[in-house]
Order: C-alpha cells, then sequence, then structure tokens
C-alpha cells in the first residue's frame, strides 16, 4: 500500500475477505457433519436388555451391543474371592473388584470383550486365573477383566449397564 | 503468454521452492497479473461460475458416495437414507441435484456468449472444440448421475438412451447388451455407471485444464472482437475479474440457493421417487430440463436411425462452427443481421426444450420439426451465407476506445486519456 490512510478499496477488500472466509466455514459445516453416525445407526446403537436367568453358574455368554462384544460372566463363589483377595497395589492397573461390579450384584461381571492391546476378542474361561486369554498377544486377564500378564496396558473396559432386576440388565 | 512468469518471490522458502515447482509462478501469472481485457461483460464470468460448479459437484458428490448404495436392491432406500438420517444429507443430495441444473444452466449461458461474441473464431477454434468435448462429457456424467436414485425415471432414462445405440445398423443390438452387462438394463448397468458417473468429472478435470490453458494461449476474446494491441486495452485479472467473477458467483448462487432450499424438486420429476419397475414404463417419460432440445430434435426425426443421427449431430456439429461462420468480423455488436438470426436461434432453442417436455404429437411434433430444421440451417446455410453478403458495421480502433470513446463517432482520433493507474 502506498497510502498511509486505509483506504475504501482496503475496507472493501477485507470486508469480502472476513464474509468470504465466514462462508468457507460455513459450508464446511454439513461437509464435515455427514461423516458423523447418521440416525439410523445412533438409533440401532440403542440400549439392549439381557435376561440374565438362562445363564448358569460359571457361564459366560457373548452379546453385541454397538457392534461391541460383551461378555456377561455368571461367575462362581470361587471365581468372586478370588477376584476379591487379590492385592490391589501388585496389579499393572490397579482396581479392586468391587470397583468393576454393581454393588450386590458381584457375581455378574459386565466387560466390553476388546483387548487393551490392539483390539482382538480375548477367549473367556482361560488361563491361570479361569478368567479371559488373548490369542493375539497373550494377554491374560482375570475374572474381573483385570490385566494380570502380557502386553496389555489396561483392565477390560465396563460398558454403561445398570440392572432392571435381579434377573436382567440394560446395557448402554 | 509464454515462457517464465514475472514473479519474484521476496520470501526465501517462495525463491526455494519457486526454483523446483513454480507453481506460485504460474498462479501469479495465469489469475494476478494476467492481461485481461478491459472491457469484459458480466457474459465473461460463466467460465469461472463453471469452475465453481465442477468442484460443487465434486465435492458434494464424493461425500453422497460415502453413503449411496450402487445395488438395484438397495440404491433407491440408500438415496431416502441419505435424505432422511444422514446429518445433513437432504442439503447435500439437493445440492447435488439442483447443482447439476445449475451446472447445465451456467454452460449453456457459457456457450451462447461464445457464439454471440465470435470466441469460436481463429485463433480459438481449439478453445472451442474443447468447449464441445466439456458439454459431451458433461451430458454423459449427468446421465449416468441421473439413473444412480434407481426411480422410474432412472430405469425407464437408462433403458431408452442405451436403446438408442441399436438403431446402428449390424452392431447395434451388440453394442446395446455390451452396454448393459446383460439382456437388460440391471444391476451390471447400475454398477457400471457409478462407476463411469465417478470417474468422468475428473476427466472434465483434465479437459478443463486443457480449456484454460488453449484460453491463456491465445487471450480472452471480449465484446468488440478486436484483440488487445496496447497494455491501455488490459488490465491485470486480479483484482478486477476476479472480483467480477466472484460478485457475479455469489448471485448465482442465490439462483442456486434459492432451488435447494425453497423448490428443490421444481427441476425434477416426480416420478423418480417411484422405486424403479422394469415392468411398467411412466407415461410420460421426459428426460431432465437440460437434455429437452435434444430430445425434441430426436423425436422429430420419424425415422429410427435418423432421428439418433440427427440427435448426435445436434452436438456435433458445433464443433464445426468455426469453420462454418464465414464472417471476418467475430462479434455480433457490429453483424446487426447475424444479431437477429442468432435470437432467433436462441428462441428455437429454448422452444425445442419447451417442445421436449410436452408429448410428441399434433402441433407439438410440427413445430418441433420446424424448429429442427431452423436448427441445423443455422449452422449450415444461415452462418455461411450471412459472412459473405452481411454489411458489418466499422470496428473500432481499440478496445480502449470503445471503452472510452462512449458515445463519441468511433473512428475519430482518440484523446490522449488519463492513464489509469494501478
Amino acid at each position: 500500500m502506498s497510502s498511509a490512510e486505509p483506504t475504501r478499496r482496503d475496507f472493501l477488500y477485507i470486508a469480502t475477505a472476513s464474509v468470504g472466509a465466514v462462508g468457507a466455514a460455513a459450508a464446511l459445516v454439513p461437509l464435515i457433519a455427514q461423516m458423523n453416525p447418521d440416525a439410523s445407526t445412533i438409533a440401532a446403537g440403542a440400549p439392549i436388555e439381557v435376561d440374565l436367568t438362562p445363564i448358569a453358574d460359571g457361564q459366560v455368554i457373548k452379546v453385541f451391543w454397538r457392534g461391541k462384544p460383551i461378555y456377561v460372566n455368571h461367575r462362581t463363589k470361587k471365581q468372586i474371592e478370588e477376584a476379591e483377595n487379590v492385592d490391589v497395589a501388585k496389579l499393572p492397573d490397579p482396581q479392586p473388584d468391587s470397583a468393576r461390579v454393581k454393588p450386590g450384584h458381584s457375581q455378574w461381571s459386565v466387560l466390553i470383550g476388546i483387548c487393551t492391546h490392539l483390539g482382538c476378542i480375548p477367549i473367556a474361561h482361560q488361563g491361570p486365573y479361569d478368567g479371559y486369554f488373548c490369542p493375539c498377544h497373550g494377554s491374560i486377564y482375570d475374572t474381573s477383566g483385570r490385566i494380570r500378564q502380557g502386553p496389555a496396558p489396561l483392565n477390560l473396559a465396563l460398558p454403561p449397564y445398570e440392572f432392571l432386576s435381579d434377573t436382567k440388565i440394560r446395557i448402554g | 503468454m509464454s515462457g517464465h512468469s514475472t514473479y519474484q518471490p521476496q520470501n526465501a522458502f517462495m525463491q526455494w521452492m519457486e526454483r523446483r515447482l513454480p507453481i506460485a509462478g504460474l498462479v501469479y501469472s495465469s489469475l494476478i497479473v494476467y492481461p485481461t481485457p478491459r472491457n469484459l461483460n458480466y457474459w465473461w464470468t460463466f467460465g469461472g461460475i463453471l469452475s465453481f460448479m465442477l468442484a460443487a459437484q465434486i465435492v458434494t458428490g464424493v461425500v453422497l458416495a460415502m453413503h449411496y448404495t450402487p445395488h438395484v436392491d438397495m440404491a433407491f432406500n440408500s438415496v431416502e437414507q441419505i435424505m432422511r438420517d444422514v446429518n445433513y444429507g437432504w442439503l447435500l443430495r439437493y445440492l447435488h441435484a439442483n447443482g447439476a441444473s445449475m451446472f447445465f444452466l451456467a454452460a449453456y449461458i457459457h456457450m451462447f456468449r461464445g457464439m454471440y461474441y465470435g470466441s469460436y473464431k481463429e485463433p480459438r477454434e481449439v478453445l472451442w472444440i474443447l468447449g464441445v468435448i466439456l458439454l459431451l462429457l458433461m451430458i454423459m456424467t449427468g446421465f449416468m448421475g441421473y439413473v444412480l436414485p434407481w426411480g422410474q425415471m432412472s430405469f425407464w432414462a437408462a433403458t431408452v438412451i442405451t436403446n438408442l445405440f441399436s438403431a446402428i445398423p449390424l452392431v447395434g443390438e451388440s453394442i446395446v447388451t455390451w452396454l448393459w452387462g446383460g439382456y437388460s438394463v440391471g444391476n451390471p448397468t447400475l454398477n457400471r455407471f457409478y462407476s463411469l458417473h465417478y470417474l468422468l468429472p475428473f476427466v472434465i478435470v483434465g479437459v478443463v485444464v486443457l480449456h484454460v490453458w488453449a484460453l491463456h494461449m491465445v487471450g480472452q476474446n471480449n465484446p468488440t472482437g478486436i484483440e488487445p494491441k496496447t497494455e491501455r486495452d488490459t488490465v491485470a485479472f486480479t483484482p478486477y475479474a476476479t472480483i467480477k467473477d466472484g460478485f457475479f458467483l455469489v448471485v448465482f448462487c442465490i439462483l442456486f440457493a434459492w432451488f435447494v432450499f425453497y423448490i428443490p424438486n421444481f427441476l425434477g420429476h416426480p416420478d423418480n421417487y417411484i422405486p424403479a419397475n422394469p415392468a411398467v414404463t411412466p407415461t410420460h417419460i421426459v428426460p431432465e430440463w437440460y437434455y429437452l432440445p435434444f430430445y425434441a430434435i430426436l423425436r422429430a426425426i420419424p425415422n429410427k436411425l435418423l432421428g439418433v443421427m440427427a440427435l448426435g449431430a445436434s452436438i456435433v456439429i458445433l464443433a464445426f462452427l468455426p469453420w462454418l461462420d464465414t464472417s471476418k468480423v467475430r462479434s455480433a455488436r457490429y453483424r446487426p443481421l447475424y444479431r437477429q438470426f442468432f435470437w432467433a436461434f436462441v428462441i428455437v432453442c429454448i422452444g425445442l426444450g419447451w417442445l421436449g417436455s410436452k408429448p410428441p404429437e399434433g402441433n407439438y411434433v410440427l413445430f418441433a420439426r420446424i424448429f429442427t430444421v431452423y436448427y441445423f440451417a443455422y449452422f449450415l446455410v444461415i452462418l455461411p451465407v450471412l459472412g459473405k453478403v452481411e454489411r458489418t458495421k466499422p470496428l473500432p480502433n481499440s478496445i480502449a476506445d470503445s471503452v472510452l470513446l462512449e458515445g463519441k463517432p468511433i473512428g475519430a482520433p482518440a484523446p490522449p486519456p488519463p492513464l489509469a493507474k494501478a
């Protein structure tokens, strides 16, 4: 610019560029938003109810919610005791068993069955703790879903769930 | 324009970059300092508008492709899912469908501008022919895109248009089977149309690059039709043409937005909201509005093969325009008799479009035939003869004169005008 005083042209340039920038940003919104889950995907991800009565003592079933495998484990008394009598401080990811079950329902362990290492599904009723064993890289979890040995850094994740009654839970 | 640009970067990184890949210099010389005739009017903004529409169609198209399923059992529903479930899906779909209409509107205006001002004449023949190729690519792309929603009109348009090739003697039927990938329009057809509909716009981008390159080799035409002679005849592209293009693009987008938000289905056919039914042909079968003039020409000829040939010829004949028009004067501004035939041609094109939407009976057929005769006579008879016999008006001495001597008799020596400071 040669003149010291801003000219009308300068004002027009800046005004046009500003409005153009706002327009460009506004145009980007739908283009980016359309990649988020659409209404039908969100509807398909609604909470599910699981009836616990057919699950026998010691049995583990697998259900799906939002495309993720969920283990529902009806733990035996022996498994519950072993899970509770543990030096929490020595665990790779310290967490007491009581923090991983609902109060009064410690026989029910509801976990997301995705190994926290690289995402494989661990196999139930395996390993030295009668918990879960991931065949991909050898991570070993106990019946509470806590990592004990192997490369996985964290305990198996807990899905959001609640007890609707003693025999029914809602996941999600 | 030839050789290296005059771009001299100040920044050290830009100097490093410019020596290795002179993109900044290319942008500088093509879009910033590029000498543009100073008298261009708003009809010249449609090239920029077309570039914008091409980008808009590609962007909305790629995004729609993330949600569309190209299978006969799922295509229609996937489009409905886009309209109802996908975030902003309704907007993206309406932008893309109405965008196609706006794309063709801009293309036709752009072409009429070229015909009026003689932009196809020497040395712009290749530029014009590349444009005709672009029109053909657009027509193919638009046709295939319309098939994808797999509505009634989609299916039957696919059947009718692919059946055109059966008019070719000997090999026609084989060609049609080859196009279909089956014994009728079906899933193989839909799948391959999807693939080609995704591909062709990028072919269009490539030909647009050639089109702009050909343009920059010879420079823009202008309303007087006389080439720039001195620096007084041109201005830098930026800011003058940039802002003019930008302004009219906004006006054009207002029209575009009007359709998208208020009347998004006005230009479409309601029968395309009925899922395709191979057993029932709709009673009122018509293509989208931008194909109607060609459709009218096809139906005007009572013979199958000749009708198809007339359809093809009506587009191909455009490529010969630079040689059919024998006039030495470019712009219709100085060709009063040509101007009248030109506007008659425009009315004929619009008339053919209207007739294409009508059922092929009675007076509609009669007028379609009359208009078809004028259409071809314009190129084959009127233009060649006019160039020889027309008395043209005297041309101004230069572009600058035509701008700065408004109202004064042409031919008077120009008083030295105050030089415009950049």
